[in-house]
C-alpha cells in the first residue's frame, strides 16, 4: 500500500497501517543498510520481501544479498560488517537455528549487526506459529535482546537496535524479537517517523577497524589456546555490561524525539500492585486489558513487561516487584528440563537476594502460537491473590491451555 | 626464543582482533619436533620447489638463492624433502641430537 505515496510524503512523520513484518521492513528501509543478506522464513519471509521490492525499486542504496541459507546469511553479514559496513538480516525459528553456529562469530568478533526475528517455535514437530522459543535457545550467544509488543514497537525498537549496537560502549549485535503471525502478520495503525528524522537519529556509520582499510590491515578471527580464550570471554562481556545503561538512555532520547519512551521494561499499574505477571512481547496486550479489568474489580493486579531479556534488567525487576507480594512469570517457551521458562529461572535469580521478595511461579502459555484467551490470565491473578491468601503454592510449572 | 608476558583480559584489542599484522613471524611453531630438516648447499640445483612448497615459509632465501632452513618456525612436515628433485641428497630429515 505504499506504493504511490509520493516521496515528499516520506518526510513527514505519518500514520499508516502496516503488518508487523512490514513495519520492519520499512524501519530498514530508513535505516537504509549498507548490506542486508537474508533468506526468508514463514513468519519473516515479507519483511525480506519488501526490503527485496525497496531495493530493486532503488528505494534504498542496500547490497541486498539473497544468500542460499540463514548459515550464509549470518556469515555474510559478519563479512559484510567487518569489512566495515552496516548490515542487517532477518530469521526465525530453524532459521535461526542454521545460523547459530554464526551467532557467536558475530557477538565474538563484536559487530553491531541488526536482526530482526518473527519469533515462531523450534522442530519438531514443525510448527509456523509464534512463539520465543527460538530466541531463548540462542539467549547466551552474547547477542542484546529486545521484544517488541506490537508493531510500533517492532519499528521503533529496529531503529534503536542500530544506535544501540553500535555505541562504542556496547560493540554488540542485537536481535528484536516480534511474536509470529500474531505480531508479523497483523495489521494495525501505527506512527512512522519522517526519514529524514529517521537518518539523523541513527547518525552516519562510523566503522571500528574496517577490513577493507587496506591501509591499516588487521585481522578477525584469530584462534586462542587455553591461555587467551577466557580472558578473550570476559573481554567481550564489557557490551553487555554497559548495554543497560546505553539501551535507557538511547530510549529516553527516542522518546524526546517520538513521544514514545523506551526502557528495559514497561511497567502497568505496578506503583501499588501486590498480584503481578511477568511477561514479554504480544501477550503483554491481552494483559493489560486483565490488568484493567481486575482493578475495577479491586484487585491490585498489575504488569512487569520486559523488553530487554538479554542484557537482563535486574534493577528494574528488583525494584518493580519485590514490594508484590505474588509473581507469575509466563514464559512463552517451554522449560526444556531445566526448573522452569527462561524468564521464570531469571527474574527468580535475580530476586534470590532480596530481603522482602514474593513467591513467583511460572506458567507457561502460547506454546506453537496457541492463543491465551484472556480469562487464564485472570485466573493466573486469582491463584497468585489465594497463593498469598493461603500460603499454599501448588504447581511451581503450570502449562496454561494445555489439554490434560 | 620469544616469550611473551601474558596480557590481561582488559588489555587485549576489541572482538579479540590482531591489530599488528605479520606477528604470526613472531611465533616459534618449531620447537616441538625432536626432529630438523638440514639443507644442503653443494648438491642443491636452486630450483626453488621446496620453497613454494612450505606451507610454513620456513625456507630460508638470500639474494635470490635458498641459503638454509628456518628452524624457529619449520615444523618438520617433510614436504621440501618429498619435492625436491634431488630426493634424498639436498633435504633430509635428520634428529635434533646428531645434526
Amino acid at each position: 500500500m505504499e506504493k504511490g505515496i509520493l516521496k515528499e510524503t516520506k518526510s513527514k512523520r505519518r500514520k499508516v497501517y502496516l503488518t508487523g513484518d512490514d513495519a520492519i521492513a520499512e524501519a530498514m528501509r530508513q535505516i537504509n543498510p549498507h548490506v542486508v543478506a537474508a533468506y526468508p522464513i514463514t513468519p519473516s519471509t515479507q519483511v525480506v520481501e519488501a526490503f527485496a521490492r525497496f531495493a530493486a525499486n532503488g528505494e534504498v542504496d542496500t547490497e541486498f544479498v539473497a544468500v542460499e541459507s540463514e548459515h550464509s546469511a549470518m556469515s555474510a553479514c559478519v563479512g559484510a560488517a567487518a569489512g566495515g559496513g552496516r548490515v542487517m538480516t532477518v530469521t526465525g525459528s530453524q532459521g535461526l537455528a542454521y545460523m547459530f553456529e554464526v551467532l557467536g562469530v558475530a557477538s565474538g568478533l563484536r559487530l553491531p549487526i541488526v536482526m530482526a526475528i518473527a519469533n515462531r517455535a523450534l522442530n519438531s514437530p514443525l510448527n509456523i506459529h509464534g512463539d520465543h522459543s527460538d530466541t531463548m535457545a540462542a539467549r547466551d550467544m552474547g547477542w542484546i535482546q529486545l521484544y517488541s509488543e506490537n508493531g510500533q514497537e517492532a519499528y521503533d525498537n529496529i531503529i534503536q537496535a542500530i544506535r544501540i549496537s553500535e555505541h562504542p560502549k556496547v560493540r554488540t549485535p542485537v536481535l528484536v524479537g516480534i511474536d509470529g503471525f500474531q505480531t508479523s502478520h497483523m495489521v494495525e495503525t501505527l506512527t512512522v517517523e519522517p526519514d529524514d528524522a529517521v537518518k539523523r537519529f541513527i547518525g552516519a556509520y562510523i566503522p571500528s577497524y574496517p577490513m577493507l582499510d587496506i591501509d591499516n590491515p588487521i585481522l578477525y578471527g584469530a584462534a586462542d589456546k587455553p591461555d587467551y580464550y577466557m580472558e578473550h570471554r570476559r573481554s567481550n562481556l564489557e557490551g553487555m555490561i554497559h548495554a543497560p545503561e546505553i539501551i535507557r538512555q538511547i530510549g529516553r532520547e527516542y522518546g524526546e524525539l517520538t513521544g514514545r519512551h523506551y526502557g528495559m521494561v514497561e511497567e502497568y499499574r505496578m506503583e501499588d500492585a501486590e498480584y503481578a505477571v511477568v511477561i514479554m512481547s504480544a501477550v503483554a496486550g491481552s494483559v493489560k486489558d486483565v490488568v484493567d479489568q481486575l482493578r475495577e474489580e479491586g484487585v491490585a493486579a498489575g504488569l512487569l513487561k520486559v523488553r530487554a531479556f538479554r542484557p537482563f534488567p535486574v534493577e528494574e525487576v528488583i525494584s518493580s516487584l519485590s514490594r508484590t507480594k505474588c509473581v507469575a512469570v509466563l514464559d512463552r517457551c517451554g522449560p526444556g528440563g531445566a526448573q522452569g521458562g527462561p524468564l521464570f529461572l531469571e527474574v527468580r535469580a535475580t530476586l534470590y537476594e532480596e530481603e522482602s521478595r514474593p513467591q513467583v511461579i511460572n506458567c507457561i502459555y502460547g506454546l506453537g502460537g496457541r492463543d491465551l484467551p484472556q480469562r487464564y490470565i485472570r485466573d493466573v491473578y486469582l491463584r497468585l491473590r489465594e497463593i498469598a491468601r493461603t500460603g499454599e503454592r501448588g504447581k511451581l510449572v503450570d502449562f496454561l491451555t494445555v489439554r490434560e | 626464543m620469544k616469550k611473551q608476558e601474558l596480557k590481561k583480559w582488559h588489555e587485549l584489542p576489541i572482538g579479540g582482533l590482531i591489530l599488528d599484522m605479520g606477528n604470526s613471524a613472531e611465533y616459534q611453531t618449531g620447537e616441538w619436533n625432536p626432529n630438523q630438516v638440514v639443507w644442503h648447499e653443494d648438491t642443491c640445483t636452486q630450483c626453488f620447489l621446496c620453497w613454494i612448497n612450505c606451507p610454513d615459509a620456513a625456507i630460508k632465501v638470500k639474494d635470490g638463492k635458498v641459503i638454509g632452513i628456518d628452524e624457529y618456525h619449520c615444523k618438520v612436515c617433510g614436504i621440501c624433502v618429498e619435492v625436491c628433485p634431488t630426493k634424498p641428497n639436498s633435504l633430509e630429515i635428520v634428529s635434533k641430537e646428531t645434526a
